[in-house]
Protein backbone atom coordinates (compact mmCIF):
# COMPACT_ATOMS: atom_id res chain seq x y z
CA UNK A 1 0.00 0.00 0.00
CA UNK A 2 1.30 3.57 -0.92
CA UNK A 3 -0.03 6.48 1.33
CA UNK A 4 0.89 10.35 0.67
CA UNK A 5 -0.10 13.21 2.81
CA UNK A 6 -1.39 16.54 0.28
CA UNK A 7 -1.39 19.81 1.66
CA UNK A 8 -6.03 20.80 1.27
CA UNK A 9 -5.05 23.19 -1.53
CA UNK A 10 -6.74 22.88 -5.32
CA UNK A 11 -2.86 23.07 -6.43
CA UNK A 12 -2.53 19.28 -4.94
CA UNK A 13 -5.21 18.21 -7.13
CA UNK A 14 -2.35 17.26 -9.63
CA UNK A 15 -0.21 15.92 -7.31
CA UNK A 16 -2.62 13.85 -6.11
CA UNK A 17 -3.79 12.55 -9.68
CA UNK A 18 -0.25 11.95 -10.45
CA UNK A 19 -0.24 9.89 -7.10
CA UNK A 20 -3.43 8.01 -7.82
CA UNK A 21 -2.28 7.13 -11.23
CA UNK A 22 0.98 5.20 -10.43
CA UNK A 23 -1.75 2.74 -8.49
CA UNK A 24 -4.27 2.91 -11.36
CA UNK A 25 -1.48 1.87 -13.97
CA UNK A 26 -0.10 -1.05 -11.63
CA UNK A 27 -4.15 -2.01 -11.28
CA UNK A 28 -3.59 -3.01 -15.11
CA UNK A 29 -6.96 -0.37 -15.94
CA UNK A 30 -7.07 0.69 -19.33
CA UNK A 31 -7.19 4.16 -20.57
CA UNK A 32 -11.11 5.01 -20.13
CA UNK A 33 -11.53 3.03 -16.34
CA UNK A 34 -7.91 4.93 -15.25
CA UNK A 35 -9.33 8.21 -16.35
CA UNK A 36 -12.90 7.61 -14.50
CA UNK A 37 -10.67 6.64 -11.20
CA UNK A 38 -8.91 9.55 -11.00
CA UNK A 39 -11.76 11.81 -12.09
CA UNK A 40 -13.47 10.18 -8.86
CA UNK A 41 -10.82 10.70 -6.87
CA UNK A 42 -10.51 14.92 -7.85
CA UNK A 43 -13.97 14.96 -7.12
CA UNK A 44 -13.73 13.23 -3.81
CA UNK A 45 -10.61 15.51 -3.11
CA UNK A 46 -12.67 19.17 -4.61
CA UNK A 47 -15.55 17.92 -1.92
CA UNK A 48 -13.16 17.57 0.64
CA UNK A 49 -11.91 21.20 0.20
CA UNK A 50 -14.41 22.78 -0.45
CA UNK A 51 -16.87 21.34 2.16
CA UNK A 52 -15.25 19.31 4.51
CA UNK A 53 -12.31 22.30 5.54
CA UNK A 54 -14.66 25.36 3.76
CA UNK A 55 -11.77 26.32 1.75
CA UNK A 56 -8.48 25.71 0.55
CA UNK A 57 -5.55 26.16 3.45
CA UNK A 58 -7.34 24.44 6.15
CA UNK A 59 -5.90 20.75 6.47
CA UNK A 60 -4.27 17.91 4.73
CA UNK A 61 -5.62 15.10 2.52
CA UNK A 62 -4.10 11.78 3.30
CA UNK A 63 -4.19 9.42 -0.01
CA UNK A 64 -3.78 5.43 0.19
CA UNK A 65 -3.90 3.21 -2.72
CA UNK A 66 -3.76 -0.65 -2.45
CA UNK A 67 -4.06 -2.48 -5.24
CA UNK A 68 -5.07 -6.47 -4.47
CA UNK A 69 -5.41 -9.28 -6.87
CA UNK A 70 -8.73 -8.07 -8.24
CA UNK A 71 -9.38 -4.90 -7.29
CA UNK A 72 -7.97 -0.92 -6.35
CA UNK A 73 -8.49 0.38 -3.09
CA UNK A 74 -8.15 4.38 -2.73
CA UNK A 75 -8.71 5.92 0.80
CA UNK A 76 -8.79 9.19 1.55
CA UNK A 77 -8.88 10.80 4.78
CA UNK A 78 -8.92 14.39 6.13
CA UNK A 79 -9.78 16.26 9.23
CA UNK A 80 -12.72 18.98 8.29
CA UNK A 81 -15.79 18.98 9.71
CA UNK A 82 -17.97 16.00 8.53
CA UNK A 83 -19.51 16.45 4.37
CA UNK A 84 -20.71 12.76 4.12
CA UNK A 85 -20.74 12.27 -0.41
CA UNK A 86 -22.59 9.05 -0.19
CA UNK A 87 -25.85 10.48 1.91
CA UNK A 88 -26.64 13.46 -0.10
CA UNK A 89 -29.05 12.91 -2.43
CA UNK A 90 -28.83 12.40 -6.25
CA UNK A 91 -29.76 15.36 -8.40
CA UNK A 92 -32.42 15.21 -11.02
CA UNK A 93 -30.20 16.62 -14.42
CA UNK A 94 -33.73 15.83 -16.15
CA UNK A 95 -34.87 19.27 -16.46
CA UNK A 96 -34.71 22.15 -18.86
CA UNK A 97 -31.63 23.79 -19.01
CA UNK A 98 -32.92 27.18 -17.02
CA UNK A 99 -34.23 25.21 -13.95
CA UNK A 100 -30.66 23.03 -13.57
CA UNK A 101 -29.22 23.77 -10.35
CA UNK A 102 -25.37 23.50 -10.33
CA UNK A 103 -24.59 20.88 -7.94
CA UNK A 104 -23.96 17.53 -7.47
CA UNK A 105 -22.52 16.06 -10.47
CA UNK A 106 -18.96 15.24 -8.57
CA UNK A 107 -21.26 12.73 -6.41
CA UNK A 108 -22.77 11.32 -9.14
CA UNK A 109 -19.49 10.66 -10.68
CA UNK A 110 -18.21 9.06 -7.89
CA UNK A 111 -20.82 6.86 -7.18
CA UNK A 112 -21.02 5.95 -11.14
CA UNK A 113 -17.20 5.34 -11.69
CA UNK A 114 -16.69 3.58 -8.06
CA UNK A 115 -17.94 -0.28 -7.52
CA UNK A 116 -17.87 0.74 -4.02
CA UNK A 117 -17.71 3.81 -1.66
CA UNK A 118 -18.08 3.50 2.18
CA UNK A 119 -18.03 7.19 4.09
CA UNK A 120 -16.53 7.03 8.06
CA UNK A 121 -16.30 9.83 10.29
CA UNK A 122 -14.63 9.27 13.89
CA UNK A 123 -13.88 12.33 16.11
CA UNK A 124 -10.55 11.64 17.24
CA UNK A 125 -10.21 10.19 13.61
CA UNK A 126 -11.10 12.17 11.04
CA UNK A 127 -13.29 11.34 8.09
CA UNK A 128 -12.34 8.86 5.69
CA UNK A 129 -13.65 7.48 2.59
CA UNK A 130 -13.08 4.67 0.81
CA UNK A 131 -13.32 4.05 -2.43
CA UNK A 132 -13.19 0.76 -4.80
CA UNK A 133 -13.00 -0.13 -8.31
CA UNK A 134 -12.66 -3.91 -9.40
CA UNK A 135 -11.26 -4.55 -12.75
CA UNK B 1 -3.32 26.87 -17.62
CA UNK B 2 -3.31 28.79 -20.93
CA UNK B 3 -6.94 30.22 -22.84
CA UNK B 4 -7.42 31.55 -25.96
CA UNK B 5 -10.06 33.53 -27.51
CA UNK B 6 -10.65 35.14 -30.69
CA UNK B 7 -13.66 37.05 -31.87
CA UNK B 8 -14.87 36.13 -35.68
CA UNK B 9 -17.04 37.06 -37.93
CA UNK B 10 -20.11 34.38 -36.28
CA UNK B 11 -18.67 33.68 -32.90
CA UNK B 12 -16.02 33.56 -30.52
CA UNK B 13 -13.53 30.90 -30.19
CA UNK B 14 -12.09 29.82 -26.94
CA UNK B 15 -9.58 27.46 -26.84
CA UNK B 16 -7.94 25.81 -23.20
CA UNK B 17 -4.86 23.90 -22.98
CA UNK B 18 -4.62 21.12 -19.97
CA UNK B 19 -6.95 20.18 -17.33
CA UNK B 20 -10.02 22.23 -16.52
CA UNK B 21 -9.95 21.36 -12.53
CA UNK B 22 -10.68 23.10 -9.66
CA UNK B 23 -7.44 25.01 -9.90
CA UNK B 24 -8.16 26.06 -13.81
CA UNK B 25 -11.92 26.62 -13.87
CA UNK B 26 -12.02 30.37 -12.32
CA UNK B 27 -9.52 31.55 -15.41
CA UNK B 28 -12.13 29.89 -17.88
CA UNK B 29 -15.35 31.03 -16.22
CA UNK B 30 -14.27 34.64 -16.23
CA UNK B 31 -12.73 34.54 -19.97
CA UNK B 32 -16.47 33.43 -21.36
CA UNK B 33 -17.86 35.73 -18.61
CA UNK B 34 -16.10 38.51 -20.68
CA UNK B 35 -17.68 37.41 -23.98
CA UNK B 36 -21.29 37.44 -23.03
CA UNK B 37 -20.96 40.57 -20.61
CA UNK B 38 -20.13 42.23 -24.05
CA UNK B 39 -22.90 40.99 -25.65
CA UNK B 40 -22.01 38.33 -27.82
CA UNK B 41 -23.27 34.85 -26.93
CA UNK B 42 -22.23 32.55 -29.99
CA UNK B 43 -19.43 30.52 -28.05
CA UNK B 44 -17.56 27.55 -30.07
CA UNK B 45 -14.89 26.30 -27.34
CA UNK B 46 -12.34 24.22 -28.66
CA UNK B 47 -11.39 21.13 -26.29
CA UNK B 48 -8.71 19.56 -28.60
CA UNK B 49 -6.18 20.17 -25.83
CA UNK B 50 -8.22 19.42 -22.77
CA UNK B 51 -7.16 16.41 -21.30
CA UNK B 52 -9.18 16.58 -17.70
CA UNK B 53 -12.64 18.06 -17.47
CA UNK B 54 -14.09 17.56 -13.17
CA UNK B 55 -17.73 18.76 -12.89
CA UNK B 56 -16.91 22.36 -12.06
CA UNK B 57 -15.35 22.55 -15.24
CA UNK B 58 -18.60 21.24 -16.34
CA UNK B 59 -20.81 23.67 -14.39
CA UNK B 60 -18.50 26.73 -15.85
CA UNK B 61 -19.47 25.13 -19.43
CA UNK B 62 -23.75 25.48 -18.07
CA UNK B 63 -23.71 28.33 -16.57
CA UNK B 64 -22.06 29.78 -19.30
CA UNK B 65 -25.03 28.08 -21.93
CA UNK B 66 -27.34 29.24 -19.69
CA UNK B 67 -26.48 32.65 -20.35
CA UNK B 68 -25.95 31.86 -24.16
CA UNK B 69 -29.15 30.13 -24.53
CA UNK B 70 -31.35 32.56 -22.69
CA UNK B 71 -33.63 34.20 -24.77
CA UNK B 72 -32.73 32.33 -27.83
CA UNK B 73 -29.82 34.38 -28.67
CA UNK B 74 -26.97 32.08 -28.68
CA UNK B 75 -25.61 28.92 -28.38
CA UNK B 76 -21.76 27.44 -26.61
CA UNK B 77 -20.73 24.32 -28.88
CA UNK B 78 -18.10 22.23 -28.44
CA UNK B 79 -15.48 21.20 -30.33
CA UNK B 80 -12.61 17.88 -30.31
CA UNK B 81 -13.55 16.63 -27.01
CA UNK B 82 -11.51 14.13 -25.87
CA UNK B 83 -13.71 10.56 -25.79
CA UNK B 84 -12.82 10.38 -21.96
CA UNK B 85 -14.44 13.44 -21.26
CA UNK B 86 -17.52 12.94 -23.47
CA UNK B 87 -17.36 9.33 -21.82
CA UNK B 88 -17.81 11.54 -17.94
CA UNK B 89 -20.27 13.96 -19.26
CA UNK B 90 -22.15 11.56 -20.75
CA UNK B 91 -22.02 9.45 -17.17
CA UNK B 92 -23.26 12.61 -15.11
CA UNK B 93 -26.34 12.74 -17.74
CA UNK B 94 -25.27 16.40 -18.76
CA UNK B 95 -23.91 15.59 -22.40
CA UNK B 96 -27.33 16.68 -24.02
CA UNK B 97 -27.03 20.19 -22.64
CA UNK B 98 -24.32 20.58 -25.48
CA UNK B 99 -23.95 20.42 -29.14
CA UNK B 100 -20.64 18.82 -29.65
CA UNK B 101 -19.00 18.30 -33.07
CA UNK B 102 -15.62 17.09 -34.59
CA UNK B 103 -13.77 19.79 -35.03
CA UNK B 104 -13.30 23.47 -34.70
CA UNK B 105 -14.25 23.99 -38.33
CA UNK B 106 -17.66 22.05 -38.06
CA UNK B 107 -18.20 24.15 -34.43
CA UNK B 108 -17.57 27.45 -36.03
CA UNK B 109 -19.67 26.76 -38.70
CA UNK B 110 -22.60 25.64 -36.91
CA UNK B 111 -23.24 29.78 -36.04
Amino acid sequence: MRTSTFPGRFESLVKISEFVARSVEAAGFDDPAAYCVQLAVEEACSNIINHGYGGEGKGDIKCSCEVTDDELIITLRDWGETSCPTSAPEPNFDVPLENLKLKGAGLILINKIMDEVHFESAPDNGNVLVMVKRR
Amino acid sequence: MNITSAQYKRCDLVKMVGRIDSDTAQGLKETFKTITEAGRFKIAFDMSEVDFMSSIGVWVLLDTQKRCKRYNRGDLVIASVNENIAHTLDLAGLIHFFKIYDTVLEAVGSF
